[in-house]
């Protein structure tokens, strides 16, 4: 109990503060490195980057788009010009290497404010509150594809929370802060991680890409696995460990392939004994004589229990 | 038995996923619906908010902009801008307000070189086409030049000088001695860029710009001009056989008209 409200504790103890908390610590300096080349220009009138994350231009050659958006805008009846067609082509292709839902943990602006909120509603024992079906967020990604193609225009954007929210930090918005507040509160008070992990549209999105997506976190040791459930404790969508980390009954492999995980790294931090690592999708083929192993059959037990 | 049980469960579980799906798909289409009609209701453009060279209909313009601001990073003016949350202009889109900061229609026109997706037309290379809107002069009471003063700040300002807009002479009724050169904006040649409008030396401005869509008026489809008509035919009458006789003056002249010749 006492590892469950203070997870990684254990793996502090274990690995060192740092490698308890690396994946967490290079998370946040991912997304407030890339909030800062946009903001260098504005800001400095330094030039890294210009434009938003639903299109920018890097170093004035670099074009980079968000196909979520370039979508609807298909959707809506409008073919992109050559320059947002290539820049959708590169962020496709860097996520297919990554892991897809890569953007919701290192990139998104979002992602930081739900965190904060999470971090809140676990230190003041708040309620889950509303918790919708997973599969919500992609009948919305659907509703939100249909809504451009009933109207004709991106109509989505007029509401889109995540890409008003980084546009108005990019460019100074004065209103932007009441869009992060609403989602704050929402996942602090209405639906712990109801934001990113339940209704985000661009999370579903970018999930369909991490379902065929080549980095994975991998349970590669799970043999070694203690059932601490700290892992469990930090992750934003649990359910894709189980599978993974409990997959040696039923003869499943190690890796997370679901596309609801968000590569975020968290696990590995967390887990004393070392279980997690990133690998590819491929190296997933579940080790012969693994069901024989003690630590197993004590999980298997407890679950039984 | 088992086999009929198991059917049965299965029947239910078809039953609950069938349920689930049509709720599912409903709360979806619902979704689509609220987000349609809030989008309907908030991309009506204000007159006075004029889109970037380039932008074609607002519908287009709405389906191909996805609001990146490069064009406003480009612009080398205080001119462009993206709606905030809250304003009248759909957010995060691009505008300009010609009484604060017009369009200064650089030749280059690194705003539309800017964008990624085509929202601003890439084929608009000479600035001249540009189609941002229309100057109307809004009002003959209070602007200068119907009064019969020299102003003509909107006239000089023009970056399409003499064609965009023209002073046309006309006799002062009130001096009854001097003529007024009225601004006539012409739509072929204007290209709403908005310095008339931002130049305008009034508190607030006669002379403004608008939208095409509400600056302009348009003839019906079946009216015919009669002397365009004619000129298109070569000169002939339109009614051949048509017998034009002389205009004749009343044969009793009022007294003012007394001794008067043609």
């Amino acid at each position: 109990m006492s590892t469950k409200s203070h997870p990684g504790r254990d793996a502090i103890k274990e690995k060192g503060w740092w490698a308890a908390h690396k994946w967490l610590v290079l998370r946040r300096l991912s997304q407030f490195t890339i909030l800062g080349l946009f903001l260098s220009g504005p800001l400095f009138g330094v030039w890294i980057v210009k434009g938003n994350l639903t299109s920018s231009l890097t170093l004035d050659i670099l074009p980079l788009s968000d196909p979520f958006i370039l979508l609807q805008s298909l959707i809506a009846g409008h073919v992109a010009a050559t320059s947002a067609l290539i820049g959708a082509a590169i962020v496709l292709a860097v996520y297919f290497l990554v892991g897809g839902r890569v953007y919701c943990s290192f990139v998104c602006p979002m992602n930081f404010i739900t965190d904060v909120a999470r971090w809140f509603a676990k230190r003041f024992d708040l309620p889950k509150g509303w918790q919708p079906g997973r599969e919500t967020r992609l009948w919305i990604l659907g509703g939100v594809m249909l809504a451009a193609l009933i109207t004709g225009v991106m109509a989505w954007e007029m509401l889109n929370p995540v890409t008003i929210l980084h546009r108005g930090l990019v460019y100074g918005v004065g209103y932007v802060w009441t869009v992060a507040l609403a989602i704050f509160l929402f996942d602090l008070v209405v639906s712990r991680r109801g934001w990113c992990g339940r209704l985000c549209p661009m999370g579903a999105f970018y999930g369909l890409i991490g379902s065929i997506s080549l980095a994975r976190v991998s349970a590669k040791r799970r043999s070694a696995c203690n059932d601490c459930m700290d892992c469990f404790a930090v992750c934003p969508e649990p359910h894709v460990i189980t599978p993974a980390l409990r997959g040696a009954e039923t003869n499943t492999g190690p890796v997370i392939l679901s596309g609801d995980c968000t590569n975020c790294g968290r696990c590995i931090d967390v887990c004393a004994k070392d279980v997690f690592e990133f690998d590819l999708r491929f190296n997933n083929s579940a080790p012969a004589d693994e069901g024989h192993n003690e630590s197993t059959s004590v999980s298997t037990d407890r679950h039984a229990a | 038995m088992g086999d009929k049980s198991s059917s049965s469960t299965s029947a239910v579980s078809r039953r609950r996923f069938l349920t689930n799906i049509a709720r599912a798909a409903g709360g979806a289409g619902a979704l689509s619906l609220v987000v349609g009609l809030f989008a309907r209701q908030a991309q009506s453009l204000p007159a006075q908010a004029l889109r970037p060279p380039g932008a074609g209909t607002e519908d287009e313009f709405l389906a191909a902009c996805v609001r990146c601001g490069l064009c406003v990073r480009d612009c080398p003016y205080p001119t462009l801008g993206l709606a905030d949350i809250g304003e009248d202009v759909p957010v995060g889109t691009p505008y300009f307000v010609a009484r604060k900061a017009p369009c200064e229609m650089c030749d280059d026109i690194p705003c539309v070189k800017a964008c990624p997706t085509g929202a601003l037309d890439p084929n608009l290379t000479n600035i001249d086409d540009a189609d941002m809107g229309l100057a109307v002069l809004v009002d003959e009471e209070t602007c200068l030049n119907f009064q019969g003063l020299r102003c003509d700040v909107c006239y000089r300002v023009c970056p399409v000088i003499d064609q965009a807009i023209t002073l046309e002479i006309s006799h002062n009724t009130r001096t009854k001695k001097h003529a007024v050169f009225i601004p006539t904006v012409h739509s072929d040649k204007c290209t709403g860029c908005g310095r008339c409008e931002r130049a305008c030396v009034l508190e607030t401005a006669a002379i403004r710009v608008f939208p095409r869509y509400l600056a302009k008026g348009r003839i019906g489809e079946h009216y015919r001009l009669g002397w365009e008509e004619k000129e298109k035919a070569g000169g002939q009458s339109l009614a051949p056989g048509l017998v034009d006789l002389p205009d004749r003056l009343p044969s009793q002249l009022p007294d003012a008209l007394k001794g008067w010749k043609p």
